[in-house]
Formats: structure tokens, C-alpha cells, sequence
């Protein structure tokens, strides 16, 4: 019979009905200290630490702190400290402040070679949904799962439904692939892949690069998806070959993953198409991702939906946002610009970005900040120049980390502070309390940097 | 975890969907190596600027999507270190949802004409046993897998339980499928 992607490596990994083995669990400090005392109160191991890598990345400051004992902030201080010690009486490798392979936990995973086709991986973090971009199986777990992973290396769960998103046709220039998923998100809702593991699939998503298909992944979680996927192929291999953690026999691998995509004539639980030459740039103007526009329209008005449940949220975040109804997009003005977190800070994102500055400065009302999600980004792009061509144009180049992300660490916004973002969540107060958020793309970031506000890229440059 | 079959008693309204985990629980107080000193924290924002007032009783009534966003389970323990022990809903995300019953919290599902009559009636009685709520002039029926069902009814450890498949977990490990993925403890 046919089988999905989902389907094979499910069916692979079942211990028992229900319980799943996991080939790779990654901690970080935030959900993990708990989980390890957990096992220390019942006396019990981390069953395999050569399955387990952990890193420090919500709460490091981005500064440049060479180590955890130097973080000022007291509480972060403990937590960081927490997991390598940790880290050390359970025999997990540890990334921590100051190693030359500390970085987010979704940025590293697949730049160390960790993150692999056909694979199960968890980690105590809901954006774990970024690593199926290798047709792999992966999503966040709770703290309570993260201890009993670490105990038993593996996972009590019902098996999800499937759904199917296919793409046809490609995307226009200047659309990327953070507007794909933001804009998939709009259309089907935040809730709208809720109970579904989602293989993103078509011809727009097989022109995507590895770390592209990375974005899309990644924000599964923020229309309710359980977990993202994509199917590997050459561009999947491409990407691996050469990195440290990938399989000696990387041909013989690569045999044994061409088994892995789903096969013709497969059924999903729920399918559906969409046309990506449609796809236009985005920019969310509420507080869900779900509440997002091309950039070339105007904030909605809550006084034409028709569910009055809608119109009450729409309200409310247009209030929380400070915005009117009608403003066209292009005319809201941030006040700061965030490049960076998991779902766009890796090289490409940073190499799109330094591209489209082109001499041009950060505008004089504008606070902007570079974030390479892992130290091995920031060195690859010092070596590449970027950090100059940042800096020339007047934006900030600091160290790796979550950063202003979830601002869980000094870099935050203030009260009222609008922020043009390439990050995932513009929940209120999720970069600072009172702090506005609009997600957008790398470059669609890059370019309001310049001009002081929301430019279409299509037609700037 | 505690076993748990009956909650009655004042429902509490957070007339909202889309309540999401930073809400709940913003990052500021994520720092914490505990597992306690959640519950004073329980949506902080929103009841320090005056926003909403919550009473600790034994039921929450929310919207729809409720519990999105980040997996942090400090979530469920601030909800449930606050006072409540269910939280009454049209939908919740995935990860909140398995949360709440890793810790003897209970997460029920009813549609939203039920939960409004529920929050309505200002008290309720849920009884996980036969899967029903009632309040005064109505009741529903909600769904929930029986294997956590189970587990919450007897305040079993899921570990303790998993553990009793050791031998399987060692059979899989010692298949093909025990050497996939990489082995982290030999990266440089
Ligand atoms: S960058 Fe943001 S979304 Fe990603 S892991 Fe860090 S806090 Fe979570």
C-alpha cells in the first residue's frame, strides 16, 4: 500500500503501539532544568546521552559574554549555568556560552550535520518543527515529555492526522519563503493545522533552498501544525554533505533515504492547493501570525468581518498595535528592525540581507540589529564580510542567540516600540511588553530599515 | 501526579481565543529551575494592567486555540499553582493540551455554545469518569483518548509506565532501527 512520508518513519520508529523511539533529543536551559531534577528525584538515568546535545540560546545575551559565569543577569546566570552542570553529570554534549558551536537549538541541529532524513527529533521547544524541512519527524514536547524522553528515549503519542499542502507553480521575485508560510498561515489560520503533521509539497517548495525550506518548517507551529515536513532530495543532500555529524557513508545514507518520500498515490487525511505565483510579500499587522496582508494592502478593517468573534480580536490587536483600519501597509513606520531568530538567521538570510542594503544607511529613525542564530553564522559571515557591510549601513552586529526573539534576554523592546522582525511570533509583549511586532522576510525587514517604513520589494531597489 | 475525577465549584471567564502560552506565562519568569512559584505569575500582563481579574476557582472557561504558542510547560503549572484544575475550552493547541495531562490538569474540549452556558451558569461540575460537564440548565459530553483518560483517573507516571516496555525499547535498539540519526557524544 502507498505510504506517506509521516507514515514510513512513523511506522519505523514504533516500540509498542503508541510509543515511539527518538533518534535525537535537544535541550535547551529554559525546559530542561526541571526535566533533570525530575530524574534526580526518581533516581533515574538519561538513557542515552549519545542521542541528546544541548546548547544555551533564550537566555544568552548577545553582547559578546564569553561565558555563562559572566552573564549579569542573575536569574539567566543560574539557568545557563543550570544545564552545563547538567549537561555534565548526565554526559550530554554541551553548546554553552562561548563555544564555537553555541547557537539556537533549530540553527545548529542542521548546520552540525544532527538533523538528518527519516529521523525522529524532539526538543522541549515548539519551533522543533523547523527540523522536518530534512524529512525528518520533529516537534516540540513539554517538560514533563523532555524527562520522559531523556529516561526512556522514547514518547507516549497518538498517532497525528496528515495533511498535505501543495504549491503550484513558483515564486515571484522578491517573494520568499517566509511569505509562502505567512501567508499559508493567513489563509488557512492560526488553528488551521491544528491535530495535523503537514508535508509542505509542489513545485514551489522543490525550488526552495535547504535553509528556506528551513522557514517554512519552522513556522508549521504557528498555524497549529504538530510538525512540518518536506521530502528530502539533492538539495537535501547537497546541503549535509561535509557536515560534521552526517553518516561515514554518506552515499549509502543517501540509498537508504530515497525511500523516504511519500509515495504516488499515498492518502492524507486533508489536502490542499495553493497557488504560490499568487504569493505576494507579507506583513502581519495584529498579534496572531494568522493576522497578515501583502504588503501592498491596508490594515484590515475589524468592522467588515463578519464573525464577531474575529471582529473582537481584530479590535483589540489593532488597539494593542496602535493602528488604524485602512492605513496602507507601507505607511507604518517601526521604530526598530530585528534580523534574526530561528526561522531567519542563517547565512542565506544574512547574505539576502547585506545584499539588498547595496551602500544604502539604516534611517536616522531607526534602531537595527543583525542576530546570526549560532556562532558558527556569525563567523561564516564575518569571513564573508557581512558584519562590515551591516555595520557600515548602521545596523548592530551581535553575538548568537534567541536575542529579541522572545526578549527573555536584554535585547527587548520598550513599551509602544514598533519593530519590523524576522522572527515568528508577534504575540503581544513577545519581544517586550507593549512592544509591536509585524513579521516579515529578511529583506522586506532590510529594506523598511532604509526607508523608515514597509517598502514592497518588488518594486525598490 | 495526583489522580483526579470529579472538579466542581465557580467557573472562572477569560472571555478570549487565541490565549497564547506568552500570555499565560510571559518569558520573564521562565527563569526558574523549579518546577513552583509559577502561580503568582499567571497572566501577568494582563491582570497587572488591569486588563482582566481572575478568582482562583476550580474551572477556567476560555476561547477557542486556547494554550498556542510556545511549549512551555510553565503554563500549566501557573494555571494550576493559581488554583484552577481544568481549563474548559472550544479547542486547544497540541503541545498545551498533553501538557496540562502530564500534570494532572485537566484540558476539556466542549463547543462553544456549551462552554458560553457553562461560563453563564458561573459554576459547573465535570466528571471525567463518564466524560460530562454540567452546570444548572444544561450538560455536554466531551471526548478524550481513554489511554489518557486512564492515566489521569489513576494518577499514573507515564515513565514508570514506559518503563514497564524496557524490554521492547532494548529489542528496538538493538534492531536496525537503533543506530539511525547521529551519535552526538563523538562530535568534535
Ligand atoms: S529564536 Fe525564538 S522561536 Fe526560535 S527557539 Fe529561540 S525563542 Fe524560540
Amino acid at each position: 500500500m502507498p505510504k506517506t512520508m509521516f507514515e514510513k518513519i512513523w511506522e519505523a520508529h514504533e516500540v509498542r503501539d503508541e510509543l515511539i523511539y527518538i533518534d535525537l533529543h535537544l535541550v535547551h536551559e529554559v525546559t530542561s532544568p526541571q526535566a533533570f531534577e525530575g530524574l534526580r528525584m526518581s533516581g533515574r538515568n538519561l538513557r542515552r546521552p549519545d542521542k541528546t546535545v544541548a546548547t544555551a540560546d533564550h537566555n544568552v545575551p548577545t553582547d559578546g559574554t564569553p561565558t555563562a559565569k559572566l552573564i549579569a543577569d542573575t536569574l539567566s546566570r543560574k539557568q545557563v549555568q543550570t544545564l552545563e552542570q547538567n549537561a555534565a553529570a548526565f554526559g550530554v554534549p554541551v553548546y554553552s556560552l562561548g563555544s564555537e558551536t553555541q547557537g539556537i537549538v533549530h540553527v545548529i541541529g542542521p548546520e552540525l550535520g544532527l538533523t538528518q532524513p527519516g529521523m525522529t527529533i524532539v526538543c522541549g521547544d515548539s519551533h522543533t518543527s523547523t527540523h522536518g524541512a530534512f524529512g525528518a519527524l520533529a516537534f516540540g514536547i513539554g517538560t514533563s515529555e523532555v524527562e520522559h524522553v531523556m529516561a526512556t528515549q522514547t514518547l507516549v503519542q497518538r498517532r497525528p492526522k496528515t495533511m498535505r499542502i501543495n504549491y503550484t507553480g513558483k515564486l515571484g521575485p522578491g517573494v520568499t519563503s517566509k511569505d509562502l508560510i505567512l501567508a499559508t498561515i493567513g489563509r488557512l489560520g492560526t488553528g488551521g493545522m491544528s491535530g495535523y503533521v503537514v508535508e509542505y509539497a509542489g513545485e514551489a517548495i522543490r525550488e526552495l533552498t535547504m535553509e528556506q525550506r528551513l522557514t517554512v518548517c519552522n513556522m508549521t507551529i504557528e498555524g497549529g501544525g504538530r510538525a512540518g515536513m518536506i521530502a528530502p532530495d539533492e538539495t537535501t543532500y547537497e546541503y549535509m554533505r561535509g557536515k560534521p555529524g552526517v553518516p561515514d557513508d554518506f552515499d549509502a545514507a543517501i540509498e537508504r533515504w530515497e525511500h523516504l518520500p511519500t509515495d504516488e498515490g499515498a492518502t492524507f487525511d486533508y489536502e490542499v492547493e495553493i497557488d504560490a505565483t499568487q504569493i505576494a510579500p507579507m506583513v502581519t499587522w495584529g498579534t496572531t501570525p494568522g493576522m497578515v496582508v501583502e504588503v501592498s494592502d491596508r490594515v484590515p478593517d475589524p468592522s467588515r468581518m463578519d464573525q464577531p468573534a474575529e471582529r473582537e480580536s481584530a479590535e483589540r490587536a489593532l488597539q494593542y498595535m496602535g493602528l488604524k483600519a485602512g492605513t496602507p501597509m507601507e505607511e507604518i513606520r517601526p521604530e526598530r528592525v530585528f534580523i534574526g531568530s530561528c526561522t531567519n538567521s542563517r547565512i542565506s538570510d544574512l547574505r539576502e540581507a547585506a545584499a539588498a542594503i547595496k551602500g544604502r544607511k539604516v534611517a536616522d529613525s531607526i534602531r537595527a540589529m543583525v542576530v546570526p542564530g549560532s556562532a558558527m553564522v556569525k563567523s561564516q559571515a564575518e569571513e564573508e564580510g557581512l558584519d562590515i557591510i551591516f555595520q557600515d549601513a548602521g545596523f548592530e552586529w551581535r553575538g548568537a542567540g534567541c536575542s529579541m526573539c522572545l526578549g527573555m534576554n536584554p535585547d527587548i523592546l520598550i513599551e509602544g516600540e514598533r519593530c519590523a522582525s524576522t522572527s515568528n511570533r508577534n504575540f503581544e509583549g513577545r519581544q517586550g511588553k507593549g512592544g509591536r511586532t509585524h513579521l516579515v522576510s529578511p529583506t522586506m525587514a532590510t529594506a523598511a530599515a532604509i526607508e523608515g517604513h514597509f517598502v514592497d520589494i518588488r518594486n525598490w531597489n | 501526579m495526583e489522580a483526579i475525577n470529579i472538579i466542581e465549584g465557580p467557573v472562572s471567564v477569560l472571555d478570549r481565543s487565541d490565549v497564547d502560552t506568552d500570555q499565560i506565562i510571559p518569558k520573564q519568569f521562565l527563569k526558574r529551575v523549579e518546577r513552583t512559584g509559577f502561580g503568582e505569575f499567571l497572566f501577568y500582563d494582563w491582570i497587572r494592567d488591569g486588563e482582566i481579574s481572575l478568582e482562583p476557582n476550580p474551572i477556567l472557561v476560555s476561547g477557542r486555540n486556547f494554550g498556542s504558542g510556545s511549549s512551555r510547560e510553565h503554563a500549566v503549572w501557573a494555571l494550576d499553582q493559581f488554583g484552577f484544575d481544568a481549563v474548559v475550552a472550544p479547542s486547544f493547541s497540541d503541545i498545551f493540551f498533553s501538557n496540562c495531562t502530564k500534570n494532572g490538569f485537566l484540558p476539556v474540549m466542549l463547543d462553544e455554545p456549551d462552554c458560553e452556558a457553562l461560563a453563564a451558569a458561573g459554576a459547573g461540575r465535570i466528571d471525567l469518569e463518564n466524560q460530562k460537564v454540567s452546570w444548572e440548565g444544561g450538560e455536554a459530553t466531551f471526548d478524550i483518548d481513554p489511554e489518557i483518560k486512564r492515566r489521569l483517573l489513576g494518577g499514573l507516571d507515564d515513565i514508570a509506565l514506559t518503563l514497564q516496555a524496557e524490554e521492547d525499547i532494548e529489542a528496538f535498539e538493538e534492531g536496525p532501527g537503533g543506530s539511525y540519526g547521529p551519535v552526538t557524544t563523538s562530535l568534535p
